[in-house]
């Protein structure tokens, strides 16, 4: 009986501990976001820091996302070709696989990528900054550790997600109408100008550019924070660089299907 | 005497665990302080309170004549302007060049024309005896030269004050002789004011003016070094940590040596264990 109860205060006890330290987490958080939104601004006095950072962030990842987009875009063309000739409708393949990817898995698979290959790379960065005593360093030499490493890396992810999601659709469109046109036969223009009637300017490309610059939101703020809010070791490098992988694929799907409600919701 | 800092009754914990207890501190300008205990006794905490990266929990710290717990951000700054620290492991951005990261501060808070830059960069890194390294990553440097390096970056900006945390930490006796010679030489041309934290006793007695040990939070010794031998005679504290002499080695006998040997795996019992046993 006695060990039940122990069991069960165990289990309390340890409910209790996930709880205050989920809303001490968040609450390091929330604040952090606070301070990085006061810095956002004056980051610009220094430009050049940002340019660095969509290049580090942006077009360091381009190769991951081309090929990605590519073996995405070939997939739709060929489980869209298969479904759609049994309706007699190949025609609708180019509209198909451009809408599939331009509101949905552009932005979220470019997303989900971004937070694998750029997320865990700001984190692990400014978690070894903290770590080495790089952001004491700029501390003690009256620099900002906030305004000089991180804003700009949260720009960073913002301008690169959605430029990376667009290239994502575009190369996957291009997939679609290799395996589509080239080589399953569809005619080409029907394959374009089903795009160019269907795909409205606003409605799709808009709203999925909104959706990726949400993502880049995301995953730029959750990457630079756990980096900043990591244990100076390697073991919380480690878990920091999980955690900004692990809470942004997670966040990205939950903010995609509420943003999928909001823009397409009946 | 001038003083640079003072500690007025500074208590700092970190939770529970009370790092710095009633401290109180002068340090007077134009010298050499060494702020000396074993480790874990808040010595670092001391160098982040001059700093103003923690704030006491009671008590003042004056940095000339600025009260850091209540001073403001843009007070904060301008006074880090004109303080250069040296890291235990130097700190360096590890993606920038040695020059670059003597630039480092030069180009945060100056104008100056990129020419002018290289000169005081070409300055820093010659004062140091590290010119030649100025292209290097500091992934390339030795950790004697990477200290040098945020020695030269640390004094980029000219500060009035220095901090050294552990300087001597994990360097080879040449390297070692070069920091103390650089650090005496550097505050004696360039009239600083340095604080330095140590536990390396005849390193940091070598080049200090003034002592400060500190143990358990609280400070148990000061004045000069000379000051701090004649302290030495009545404090067995001070006496074994100035002689570096280690816990209850004084009159251990060889049988309480074997068993400890036994202890650790690494001996045969001087007593049967039968016999240990039934003592027990």
């Amino acid at each position: 009986m006695s060990g039940w109860i122990n069991s069960l205060l165990a289990f309390l006890a340890l409910l209790g501990r996930w709880m205050l330290e989920s809303t001490q987490h968040t609450g390091r958080m929330i604040l952090f976001t606070g301070a990085v939104f006061l810095r956002l601004f004056p980051a610009w006095t220094r430009p050049r820091l940002i340019i660095q950072e969509v290049y580090a962030i942006g077009v360091l990842s381009l190769v991951i996302i081309v090929i990605s987009g590519g073996f995405v875009g070939l997939v739709l063309g060929l489980q869209g070709y298969n479904i759609l000739s049994k309706f007699n409708a190949t025609e609708s393949l180019g509209v198909m696989v451009s809408l599939s990817l331009v509101r949905e898995l552009g932005p979220v698979v470019t997303a989900l990528l971004f937070a694998g290959r750029a997320g865990s790379a700001m984190t692990a960065e400014i978690a070894l900054m903290k770590t080495t005593e790089q952001l004491s360093a700029m501390e003690m030499m009256a620099v900002d550790p906030l305004r000089r490493v991180v804003a700009p890396r949260f720009w960073g992810a913002l301008f690169a997600m959605p430029l990376l999601a667009a290239l994502f659709s575009l190369v996957g469109i291009l997939g679609g109408y290799l395996i589509g046109v080239v080589v399953l036969g569809v005619d080409p223009a029907s394959y374009w100008g089903q795009i160019q009637q269907q795909m409205s300017p606003v409605d799709d490309v808009l709203n999925g550019v909104i959706k990726s610059l949400a993502f880049g939101f995301v995953i730029g703020l959750i990457a630079v924070f756990e980096g900043y809010d990591a244990e100076p070791t390697s073991l919380g490098i480690s878990r920091a660089t999980t955690r900004t992988v692990v809470l942004s694929s997670l966040t990205v799907l939950g903010l995609d299907f509420i943003l999928t409600a909001w823009m397409f919701g009946t | 005497m001038d003083s640079y800092i003072q500690f007025e009754r500074v208590s700092f914990s970190h939770g529970r665990r009370v790092i710095l207890d009633q401290v109180d501190l002068v340090i007077p300008r134009g010298k050499i302080t060494a702020i000396m205990g074993p480790s874990g006794t808040g010595k670092t905490t001391l160098l982040r309170l001059i700093g103003g990266q923690i704030r006491a929990r009671s008590g003042r710290v004056m940095v000339n004549g600025l009260d850091m717990g209540r001073a403001s951000r843009s007070e904060l700054l301008a006074m880090r302007r004109r303080l250069g620290m040296l890291f235990q492991n130097g700190a360096l951005f590890t993606d920038l060049t040695a020059g670059e990261n003597v630039a480092f501060p030069l180009r945060e808070h100056s104008r100056l024309p990129e020419d002018i830059i290289q000169r005081i960069i070409a300055l820093k890194l010659q004062a140091v005896g590290l010119l030649s390294a100025a292209d290097q990553m500091p992934a390339a440097l030795s950790g004697g030269m990477s200290r040098r390096v945020a020695l030269a970056r640390a004094l980029a900006l000219d500060p009035e004050l220095m901090l050294y945390d552990e300087p001597f930490t994990g360097q080879d006796p040449i390297n070692l002789g070069v920091l103390l010679r650089l650090i005496a030489s550097l505050n004696k041309a360039l009239g600083l004011t340095s604080v330095l934290v140590s536990h390396d006793v005849t390193e940091a007695l070598s080049i200090a003016d003034q002592v400060f040990v500190i143990n358990e939070g609280r400070v148990v010794g000061s004045g000069s070094p000379e000051d701090l031998l004649v302290q030495k005679a009545q404090s067995p504290f001070l006496q074994q940590f100035l002689d570096g002499v280690p816990d209850a080695v004084t009159g251990q006998s060889e049988t309480e040596a074997r068993n400890l040997a036994v202890a650790l795996g690494l001996g045969v019992p001087t007593v049967p264990m039968a016999e240990q046993e039934s003592v027990q």
